[in-house]
């Protein structure tokens, strides 16, 4: 027995690394016929390791105080060798976290991940993106500049629009009266220590939760249903370690270049992924014309802004932008197809699908826009503003396409589903 | 349907079109060092007094083929330490007083203005003896700050008829050179161009070197990935 060999078995004897390392890598079967939408779960955690890394070295030069905080990233960018490195990946890493997840969230929409027996682990995965927003919230007030700062100032006094206790919450959240020094320092400490710690925990429930139900693929069936039956091994599953690890290792590579494209040559991506505004020094006198959240909120933040106030009061909008992420909680439960994929479902699913991107995608433009970006209609529509009247349709439609999915779901004309995975 | 259509199309552009001030294109060349050098000078002369630059250390400017000593001779006049950032002393409550406002710090408004805008604002000073320091801007309309390059430029004068439009040149046309100032037209637009060139640079010093870094990133990522390709394709040949 080599010396290498004798220390894995002392090891072992005395904590299960050998079985984790089977349970999780080399002998977890996953599908053999992933496609292009499963690099997303494992880019997703390459970024949130990137992420954690570049934030580390970022607050050992960060000073988290209302009268420091501008000037301290500058100095990152300027005198902290290598600053502009660390601080342009975390802030690129940041939009592409909600663009890796996006598309890994859609991946569950297309092949119906969700579905049974994967609700839990849906119901991790929002959880974890309920806590990306809250991290990237918490994160963009501290560059301290006028769109960090109103911003949160929008954001937070959205919580005011509560019935009854909206005040007091809002006072609770800020700590002050309007956003300030003790605000800067709180969400400091939440975006640093606290969200991230739910976050890693929620990831590793995520990853548990996958391995013990296995991995879904793009045909929507269990390859657990058809196992070798002396191995027990699923007939098509091949082991996630060598197999998917040298597959990801390429789908690493790539991300890495689109992100370096970005982060060398456009981090400000045209004022989407850095805004303009946030290079002026936050001004708690000068409230911005235009204040818009960065881009991956912005589908939620037109739909706020596109439900009218009721008896003067905003907590309609609030409710609705609310429930447009909670509702996606539901899922696994407003589904009621008899196949899983999109590749057997019905024209009504694939029809429905598409009109949801087209509203995701149009509601996310009118986000960053002001709500006169098109002009008003004629007096025959009252003068209302095109953006409004548009953003209010397809408000109508995003909900539509989660409130009717269980009928529609059910009346789609669906496609046998195929017995072995196809490749 | 079709009318309704190409109404909503057609509004984004018709709205920028009737409001918005052409910008002219400031046209920098972030390479040129020597152009960035001549906007330093101007910088610290006309600039560096009610303006600061906190987060611009002098010693910096060595990115620009100086040496240390050039840049005391010539450029250090608010300070003594050529590792001193490009801090003023004027005192913000009078400055206040003075202008309404507080001069912005310039160190990164090149990033929140833009080039083009800086390019125009500096070009579009006019008199108006509403204001109460006597300038106006067109770019920055009943703005705050007096034409400090004026005896540069000269005084220009607003124009109230404004017939002679000339496709989007229209705004410039509506200016007029009334007293010429010590420079020429053609040099007082390469002394502002250079200003901007200096301000753009100040902004993010690191800009030319990132894109640099950028490509040789690039190709080793792609020479990264042929093993990458060739590693998977090899493991990946036992699964039918």
């Amino acid at each position: 027995m080599s010396k290498l060999t004798a220390l894995l078995n002392w090891v072992d004897d005395r904590f299960p690394l050998t079985a984790n390392w089977k349970s999780h890598l080399s002998e977890y079967y996953a599908p053999k016929n992933f496609n292009f939408w499963y690099f997303f779960g494992s880019l997703a955690l390459f970024v949130l390791v990137m992420q954690i890394v570049t934030g580390i070295l970022l607050t050992m030069h960060y000073k988290p105080d209302a009268s420091q905080a501008f000037a301290s990233v500058e100095y990152i960018m300027r005198d902290v060798p290598w600053g502009w490195l660390i601080r342009y990946m975390h802030s690129t890493g940041a939009s592409l976290f909600f663009i890796v997840i996006y598309l890994h969230m859609f991946r569950g929409l297309l092949y119906g991940s969700y579905r049974k027996p994967r609700e839990l682990l849906w119901l991790f995965g929002m959880l974890i993106y309920l806590c990306l927003m809250a991290e990237a919230f918490f994160g963009y007030l501290l560059p301290w500049g006028q769109m960090s700062y109103w911003g949160a100032q929008v954001i937070v006094n959205l919580f005011g629009a509560v019935p009854f206790i909206g005040p007091d919450l809002s006072l609770w959240i800020r700590g002050d009266y309007v956003v300030s020094d003790a605000t800067l320092n709180r969400f400091f400490a939440f975006h640093v220590i606290a969200v991230p710690l739910v976050l890693l925990g929620l990831v590793a429930a995520h990853l548990l939760a996958l391995h013990e139900v296995g991995s879904n693929n793009p045909d929507g069936i269990e390859i657990k249903k058809k196992k070798d039956p002396r191995t027990g091994i699923p007939l098509d599953g091949i082991p996630f370690h060598p197999y998917y690890v040298v597959k990801d290792i390429v789908g690493v590579v790539v991300f890495l270049m689109v992100f370096s494209a970005i982060v060398f040559f456009a981090p400000e991506m045209g004022g989407y992924f850095l805004e303009h505004n946030n290079f002026v020094p936050a001004d708690p006198l000068k409230t911005p014309l235009h204040i818009a959240p960065v881009w991956y909120f912005t589908p939620f933040y037109s739909i706020l802004r596109a439900v009218p106030p009721l008896f003067r009061s905003q907590f309609p909008g609030v409710m609705a932008m609310g429930l447009s992420v909670m509702i996606l909680f539901l899922l696994p439960w407003l589904d009621r197809g008899a196949v899983k994929s999109i590749r057997y479902r019905g024209p009504i699913y694939k029809s429905a699908l598409a009109i949801f991107v087209v509203a995701f995608f149009v509601l996310g433009y009118l986000g960053t826009e002001p709500t006169n970006v098109w002009g008003q209609f004629g007096s025959w529509l009252g003068g209302a503003e095109r953006a409004t009247v548009v953003a209010r349709i397809f408000t109508v439609i995003y909900f539509l396409f989660f409130l009717l999915m269980p009928w529609y779901t059910r009346i789609d004309k669906t496609k046998p589903e195929p017995e072995r995975v196809t490749s | 349907m079709k009318k309704l259509l190409f109404g909503v199309l057609w509004a984004p552009l018709a709205a920028l079109a009737s409001t918005e001030l052409q910008l002219e294109n400031a046209n920098i060349d972030p390479h040129d060092s020597i152009s960035i050098q001549r906007g330093a000078r101007t910088f610290v002369n006309y600039c560096l007094n009610c303006h600061s630059a906190n987060s611009m250390r002098y010693n910096r400017l060595v990115d620009l083929g100086l040496t240390e000593q050039q840049i005391k001779d010539n450029l250090l006049f608010t300070s003594d330490k050529v590792g001193d950032p490009m801090a003023i002393s004027a005192n913000r409550k009078d400055q206040k007083r003075w202008f309404g406002v507080e001069p912005p710090d310039l160190s990164v408004i090149a990033r929140s203005r833009g080039t083009d805008w800086l390019y125009t604002y500096l070009r579009t000073f006019y008199r108006d003896d509403k204001r109460p320091t006597g300038w106006n801007n067109l770019a920055y309309p009943n703005v705050g700050m007096p034409h400090a390059l004026w005896q540069l430029q000269g005084s220009q004068v607003m124009k109230t008829e404004s017939q002679e439009h000339e496709g989007h040149k229209a705004q410039d046309a509506a200016l007029v050179l009334e007293k010429p100032g010590s420079l020429s037209a053609p040099e007082y637009d390469k002394l502002t161009r250079d200003l901007v060139n200096f301000l753009a640079y100040m902004a993010e010093p690191e800009k030319t070197k990132r894109s640099q870094i950028g490509i040789v990133v690039l190709l080793f990522l792609l020479l990264l990935l042929v093993p990458a390709w060739l590693l998977k394709k090899e493991y990946w040949k036992d699964v039918h």
